[in-house]
């Protein structure tokens, strides 16, 4: 005969570890916070003062330091939800979910703005807003398309652990889905949407890398920052609902 | 065989069930009573494995092939003839000789005549049968019955007290409105607020 | 049989019944997928290409069978018949696979009728374009299960399924119209292929995540 049982201790924090907890997170925010001013103020002196002008683009290059960090944070932070996603379905504990779906948040709000700057990088380089020979740009629209459908799926269920697990389900066909549609993308490339754009490649000069480095560096501690304050927040929330039910 | 703890079952911003403590002893029969919206039918549920606790702990000493859920519902196909219906049952609960014991259940239920007709033609009554037919098929130790008697006509209710008398051994946790109906039976009562 | 597939075949099997008897999701697909062929014929102007319109057949393939998905479920919802599928003691992958091996025998024929039709209004089909579909209609009928299973939990249950169908199918149409006008198929089929093993596995996995609480 076999047993099974639920134990579910979903409670945000027990009063008395609340303001421990609180105030840790605070002290990371705040050195994250300043981690990612510093890292993004000097990478991006170093990108534009320092780094050499790339010689068939000219000036307008530099925006490669701004929108690749942002879409390799962006990448990052969908990985990130995924994981979280995966611990929720793994061990079933519930603020997993909140993790989860505040890392897929960032990783959204990066993906707009990698498809912001990358529609102004082609705007300034082609002349063209939009263009469906852009891998990186096409592989981002589907995947904001998709993120957007996670939110969708969210405000359309009522919480619960139904929801927590169908976004966590969710979420990890999303990190499922990039590789695929990367090579989607790719191969429609060849016959049906010829490439006859790009951007430089991945060979950087020293001088280049260092810059890009600092600039990914800085994306990724603005968007850690981000996710610490907006978790905090939510939590708070949660918390607060909680003490309303339990008076109520 | 069913041990719950500070039980809590929350749906949204509406708490169900709230810090239940209950322990149900293999044999046990237990009245679940109580108003409309006070947790029976949640209650039936999260021991059935249905839904899960918000809080607390739950430990029910049962395989899925053991227990016996009858719900509001009745988890039957409308298409299928209450025989067909008992078959896939009897399929995937991977019970010997289902054609016949899906024959003898309808037999107990006097709803043999009705064998070859779709379950959506049924009565209420009918139904409600038929879904017993479905909880009692594969023989569980442990039933879940939510409102068992729920369109019931007289005969019907006899064949039920009859199913039930038989079935003495099970351990079984029954929600109902009617407080008197399986009195003499129940071993405790569980009235939720 | 052992008994997983045992399991999978009785609830093939019941899928299939149901819709002989009920007779409403097949016929509609049916209709629809014509219907959607002769809007195409319309909205496309004088002297299009034969591509185009072979890629209009790829959007008239996942429209119907989103029509399809919607009411994939709808016999377990009648009755509350799915939380007697979650109580049997069978694998809940056994669920998810015999409801797709279903959707995707309802697709396949649905393309019966699509198919010929499309020879006959635009242009005759290729053996690649056949082979493309019918890889499609495994990965389309894998996740559209998945995803409507998902869908159910949803207060808004049709309109959720689309939003979150689409951008998953994406790599689907562009391996199947890349297999039927490229000149080598070949990677784009295997491409295909590719997309069926992984997301297919992917929903075996995690259904039982999706299904219960």
């Amino acid at each position: 005969m076999s047993t099974w049982s639920r134990n579910r201790n979903g409670r945000a924090g027990k009063a008395g570890t609340t303001s421990d907890v609180g105030v840790a997170s605070e002290r990371l925010a705040a050195v994250l916070a300043a981690a990612a001013t510093g890292l993004l103020i000097g990478g991006l002196a170093l990108a534009f003062f320092w780094a050499p002008e790339d010689a068939d683009q000219g000036f307008s290059q530099k925006i490669f330091y701004i929108h690749v960090p942002i879409a390799l944070t962006a990448y990052a932070c969908f990985a990130f939800g995924a994981w979280k996603a995966v611990r929720l379905l793994w061990t079933g504990e519930r603020r997993y979910d909140l993790e989860s779906y505040t890392a897929i948040h960032m990783g959204v709000i990066f993906g707009l703005l990698t498809l912001v700057t990358g529609s102004i990088w082609a705007k300034v380089s082609w002349g063209q807003w939009w263009t469906w020979g852009e891998r990186q740009l096409v592989l981002f629209l589907i995947l904001f398309l998709f993120y957007s459908s996670y939110f969708m799926l969210r405000y359309s269920t009522d919480p619960g652990p139904r929801r927590e697990r169908n976004s966590a389900v969710y979420a990890l066909f999303g990190v499922v889905l990039i590789p695929v549609s990367f090579l989607a993308v790719r191969i429609a490339g060849t016959i049906l949407h010829p490439t006859i754009f790009t951007h430089t490649g991945a060979n950087l000069p020293g001088t280049m890398l260092v810059s890009f480095c600092v600039c990914l560096a800085g994306m990724l501690a603005l968007a850690a920052t981000l996710y610490h304050v907006e978790l905090a927040g939510k939590r708070i929330d949660a918390s607060l609902r909680e003490l309303r039910e339990l008076l109520a | 065989m069913i041990r719950a703890r500070d039980l809590s079952k929350r749906f949204g911003d509406k708490r169900v069930l709230d810090g239940l403590d209950l322990e149900v002893p293999r044999g046990g029969f237990v009245l679940v009573t109580g108003p409309n919206g006070s947790g029976k039918t949640t209650l039936l549920r999260l021991c059935a494995g249905l839904a899960a606790p918000t809080d607390g702990e739950l430990a029910v000493d049962a395989p899925r092939e053991a227990i016996g859920f009858l719900g509001h519902e009745s988890l039957l196909y409308r298409e299928l003839t209450a025989l067909e219906n008992l078959d896939l049952y009897g399929r995937l609960y991977r019970l010997p000789e289902r054609r016949e014991r899906s024959g003898a259940m309808l037999e107990r239920f006097g709803l043999w005549r009705a064998r070859n007709e779709r379950a959506g033609t049924f009565s209420r009554g009918m139904l409600q049968r038929l879904a017993l037919c479905r909880t009692f098929l594969h023989d569980p130790d442990l039933l879940l019955l939510d409102e068992p008697f729920d369109g019931l006509d007289a005969e019907g209710a006899d064949l039920l007290y009859q199913e039930l008398a038989e079935r003495a051994a099970c351990t079984a946790l029954v929600a109902t409105h009617d407080p008197d109906a399986l009195a003499q039976r129940a071993t405790s009562r569980l009235a939720l607020a | 049989m052992s008994g997983y597939a045992a399991d999978v075949a009785a609830l093939a099997r019941k899928d299939l019944l149901l819709e002989l008897r009920s007779r409403d999701t097949l016929p509609a697909m049916l209709l629809f997928v014509v219907s959607a062929l002769t809007v195409f014929h319309f909205a496309l102007p004088a002297g299009s290409s034969a591509r185009a319109e072979t890629g209009l057949l790829w959007i008239a393939i996942v429209f119907t069978a989103l029509l399809g998905l919607g009411r994939a479920f709808s016999a377990e919802r009648e009755q509350g018949a799915l939380d007697g599928l979650v109580l049997a003691p069978c694998d809940r992958s056994v669920i998810w696979l015999g409801k797709t091996i279903g959707v995707t025998a309802f697709l396949v024929l649905a393309e019966l009728v699509a198919l010929p039709a499309f020879a006959l209004f635009f242009h005759p089909l290729s053996w690649e374009l056949l082979a493309a579909v019918a890889l499609a209609d495994v990965g389309i009928a894998a996740i559209g299960t998945l995803l409507a299973a998902m869908a159910a939990a949803s207060r808004a249950r049709e309109l959720i399924l689309p939003l979150m169908f689409l951008p998953l199918v994406i790599p689907v149409v562009i391996g199947g119209v890349g297999a039927s006008v490229a000149a080598n198929a070949g990677s784009f089929l295997g491409f295909l292929g590719l997309y069926d093993a992984v997301f297919a596995i992917l929903c075996w996995a995690s259904f039982e995540y999706v299904v219960t609480e």
